[in-house]
């Protein structure tokens, strides 16, 4: 007999090893996540895959399924808070999704939305941050960066690479490349690399592309962030068409489940 | 320079977990960690330039841009603050010619505040190069300005400014019955280990950092990991604002800490033990390398300790100013030469700690408290104090009364008791167990020392009526908005919103929603946070809101809202460049402001 949980009164299958993110996802339940991505190493950092086992609030993406566990992923607290944590990544850095070029592709604008926010709630910090385009391929506007350290992860453990780390402490920290000069151009990064693709914001991206596909046919304006999720944890196929075709679909129910 | 960042590679044997310690040298030498030694660093420890500018980076005592040949810092503890830290820090500003936060422009003297130096009961207190100043007044002050500007090497100032005292006024169980060195040892390798361990469970000894883990528990799980690799970790990072019993543990009775870090080690089968001391106590350093040479001298640590056939060794290891290394995690990190980001938990470090491997991390006064049982038996600990929390804890008070310093008090004695004895008068409230604690009002002096109610790192801070609640909660909101270390959502951004929101009410913009938006964030911290830090740094907020709302609510305004950010310094950029400053050039914050 297969182990398991129970996500919102739902018996959920796991195996022994895997987290309640992974047995949540492989059974077609979504939880909101922004540093999560099945194929790397899980962090635990951006807080939004919070839920409640047994009670007490634990990162889903790190935390164990164990036998019995009774968790809480579907509540208006869990909602409401997620909410909040999101509208303090908007605040904390600068975040101006109508002229961004990844508005549509965009995992924090998506999860926003699913979310239903519809104001940044929180004072915004004004965060003076630059942009780095010294590289010919790449570029990387840190007015986006969450610390999420997917690029992190993705070039050392995909790429087999140390382009970036996370630098500062508290606040003040800061995304850093490796290279002597701190510029993007003088490290061994190319646009192949998974790490320029991992971004779920604007702050990593491949030059001359932004506008390839245009605005109001990208992923998000037609799907929710849940089930492209869940489509590409290949946990509960949904019609996978390539986005500028998957026109469709019908308009996108902001906010509503 | 290349030659000394070779000898430091070499010294600690091509090792990145040295990576923080070998920093510290290089700051103590050239005031800062330069680039050319971060390039040379990541050849010689084949790490990534990225790792060691990050560790740069996140620790306060580290600068990649030059500080002072004479580093200054005054501690910012809300204990300096009372006795008087901002005319100070303004008077030695004005005296040596530099700006808090600045550096002199001939390089001699930089001046900074910073986070609590465990010198409460002696401040207001500060560091030169690491070096402790307590009792600072302006006639110290004119003397280290003299020193300075005569560059006078720090060997040659003179060794009262130096001189930090231990305090003790209140010795109890067991402060007033030291053990004989080897003691704990021979008594325990006499009764056996498992019967040692057993003694320490019957002690019913909890974790004396403030969390209360059952320490026999705790070692028995270590034990029973199926590795051959173990450590034991003395954690004497002891950050907590208005904590200094560590301090005086390890200046005074060194001896039987590391006695029980022996023990410790003797019990679950670890070669190697650490301590981690807070950069704030450099200051000991020499002294406790001295001791741990004797110890070995002595047959209790080293090979074969007591012919017993044990082998342990201690190694220290400073931190470089950075709270959030108190938590065991990030202390394991730190000791790894990295960030100190406290770990995803499970594993706890009992099951994998340094290294990966498992490792007891363990408060200096539990280390005291142990080798103390392993003597005198569980029952003589369990004898004193409450059903729950067995034995005697060891307090740091500071604030307003007349004698500042050690006191040890067995578990349950009220804090009344506590106020008479240590002279305390015309009592506000008291702050138990530092910024992260509770503060209790002066409505609740028959409660409990105890982990069942009112339970403590050791920090005891007693504020009279004359203090202000809402700065003493303004400074602590401010530490820990510095202390984050940055790796949650919740607690990174969280901390520096709570700060602002806090701030506007206390400067006096807030409104009628604002305590309620400063309440609803600080649930969001307290729920959300990966860590204790993130999970108590509302604790200030919430323990005063909760005993004084109309505190909070006579500092707000008589209108509906006010923004949050100020509408005509938004304007200043546009002024500059329109070079205008009529009054059509200004914004009212409000319309109440026009009338």
């Amino acid at each position: 007999m297969s182990k398991t949980i129970t996500i919102d009164g739902k018996a959920i299958p796991f195996e022994e090893g895997q987290t309640i993110m992974e047995a949540a996802t492989a059974a077609g339940v979504y939880i909101p996540h922004l540093c999560h991505h099945p194929d790397f190493t899980p962090h635990g950092s951006c807080k939004l895959c919070t839920v409640k086992v047994n009670g007490r609030n634990c990162s889903a993406c790190t935390f164990p399924a164990v036998e019995g566990q009774d968790v809480l992923n579907n509540s208006k607290d869990l909602h409401d808070d997620r909410q909040k944590i999101t509208q303090m990544l908007f605040v904390e850095g600068n975040h101006l999704c109508p002229s961004c070029e990844k508005s549509g592709n965009c995992q924090l604008q998506a999860v926003a939305y699913h979310l239903n926010m519809l104001d940044n709630h929180f004072p915004h910090f004004f965060a003076n941050r630059v942009v780095d385009a010294s590289h010919p391929e790449v570029m990387i506007d840190h007015n986006r960066c969450i610390f999420c350290t997917l690029c992190v992860r993705a070039s050392q453990q995909k790429d087999g690479k140390d382009v970036f780390a996370i630098s500062g402490r508290g606040i003040n920290q800061r995304l850093i490349v490796n290279a002597e000069s701190g510029l993007l151009k003088d490290t061994d990064l190319e646009d192949t690399d998974q790490a320029v693709h991992i971004c779920p914001t604007g702050a990593i991206l491949i030059k001359r592309t932004g506008y390839q596909v245009p605005i109001g046919e990208r992923i998000y304006d037609h799907k929710q962030i849940d089930q492209v999720s869940l489509a590409a944890s290949g946990s509960r196929p949904i019609a996978t068409l390539p986005p500028s075709l998957a026109v469709e679909t019908e308009h996108p129910q902001h906010g509503e489940e | 320079m290349r030659q000394f960042i070779q000898f430091l590679a070499e010294k600690n044997h091509h090792q990145a977990t040295h990576l923080l310690q070998i920093l510290r040298a290089i700051q103590s030498r050239y005031h800062y960690v330069p680039k050319d030694a971060i390039e040379q660093l990541a050849g010689l420890l084949h790490i990534p330039r990225t790792r060691i500018i990050s560790v740069v980076e996140f620790y306060s005592f580290l600068h990649l841009t030059p500080r002072g040949y004479y580093e200054l810092l005054i501690s910012d503890s809300i204990t300096d603050h009372m006795l008087g830290k901002i005319n100070l820090t303004g008077y030695l500003a004005k005296q040596l010619n530099v700006a808090v936060g600045g550096v002199r422009e001939d390089g001699m003297v930089s001046l900074d505040n910073t986070s609590c130096t465990g010198l409460c009961d002696q401040g207001p207190a500060g560091l030169v190069n690491g070096h402790p100043l307590p009792r600072l007044d302006r006639t110290r002050i004119d003397v280290i300005t003299e020193l300075i500007n005569q560059q006078k090497p720090l060997a040659e100032w003179p060794a009262e400014l130096f001189k930090v005292e231990d305090n003790i006024h209140k010795p109890g169980l067991l402060l007033k019955q030291q053990i004989d060195h080897g003691a704990a040892l021979r008594t325990a390798f006499k009764r056996g280990m498992q019967e040692t361990l057993a003694e320490i469970d019957k002690s019913g000894l909890r974790g004396r950092g403030g969390a209360g883990f059952k320490t026999a528990m705790k070692w028995r799980f270590g034990l029973e990991e199926q590795q051959n690799e173990r450590y034991v970790i003395c954690n004497a990072d002891e950050g907590e604002p208005g904590t200094f019993k560590d301090r005086v543990l390890l200046n005074s009775f060194a001896h039987q800490v590391f006695e029980g870090m022996t023990l410790c080690a003797a019990i679950i089968g670890a070669q190697k033990g650490f301590v981690y001391l807070r950069g704030e106590y450099l200051y000991l350093y020499d002294k406790l390398q001295s001791i741990l040479n004797e110890r070995r001298k002595a047959g209790l640590l080293g090979i074969n300790i007591l012919q017993q056939g044990l082998d342990f060794d201690i190694e220290i290891c400073l931190g470089a100013g950075a709270y959030i290394c108190g938590e065991e995690s990030a202390l394991i990190e730190s000791l790894e030469g990295k960030a100190g980001i406290p770990r995803n938990r499970p594993p706890y470090p009992v099951t994998q700690g340094y290294l990966g491997k498992p490792t007891v991390v363990n408060n200096v006064e539990t280390f005291y408290a142990a080798s103390a049982i392993a003597v005198n038996g569980g029952e003589w600990f369990a004898n004193v104090g409450t059903e729950k929390s067995k034995g005697t804890k060891i307090l740091s008070i500071s604030g307003d009364c007349t004698r500042t310093g050690i006191y040890e008090f067995p578990f349950g004695t009220t804090i009344q008791t506590i106020l008479e004895d240590c002279g305390a008068s015309d009592v506000l409230g008291v702050q138990i167990g530092g910024p992260s604690g509770t503060f209790i009002s002066n409505q609740e002096f028959d409660r409990r020392l105890a982990f069942e109610d009112l339970s403590t790192c050791g920090s005891f801070i007693v504020f009279n009526n004359h203090r202000n609640i809402l700065d003493i909660v303004n400074n602590f909101t401010r530490f820990f908005a510095h202390e984050s270390c940055g790796f949650c959502t919740p607690c990174r951004v969280g901390t520096s919103l709570l700060k602002k929101q806090l701030a506007k009410i206390v400067e006096g913009h807030g409104s009628a929603g604002d305590v309620v938006v400063l309440e609803e964030l600080c649930q969001l911290i307290k729920n959300y946070s990966h860590c204790g830090l993130g999970q108590t740094a509302a604790n200030p907020v919430l323990t005063t809101l909760g005993r004084y709302p109309e505190v909070y609510q006579s500092k707000l305004k008589e209108i509906s809202y006010e923004p949050g950010f100020d509408l005509d310094g938004a304007l200043e950029t546009a002024r500059r460049l329109a070079k205008r400053n009529d009054a059509g050039a200004h914004l009212a914050q409000t319309e109440e402001n026009h009338e």
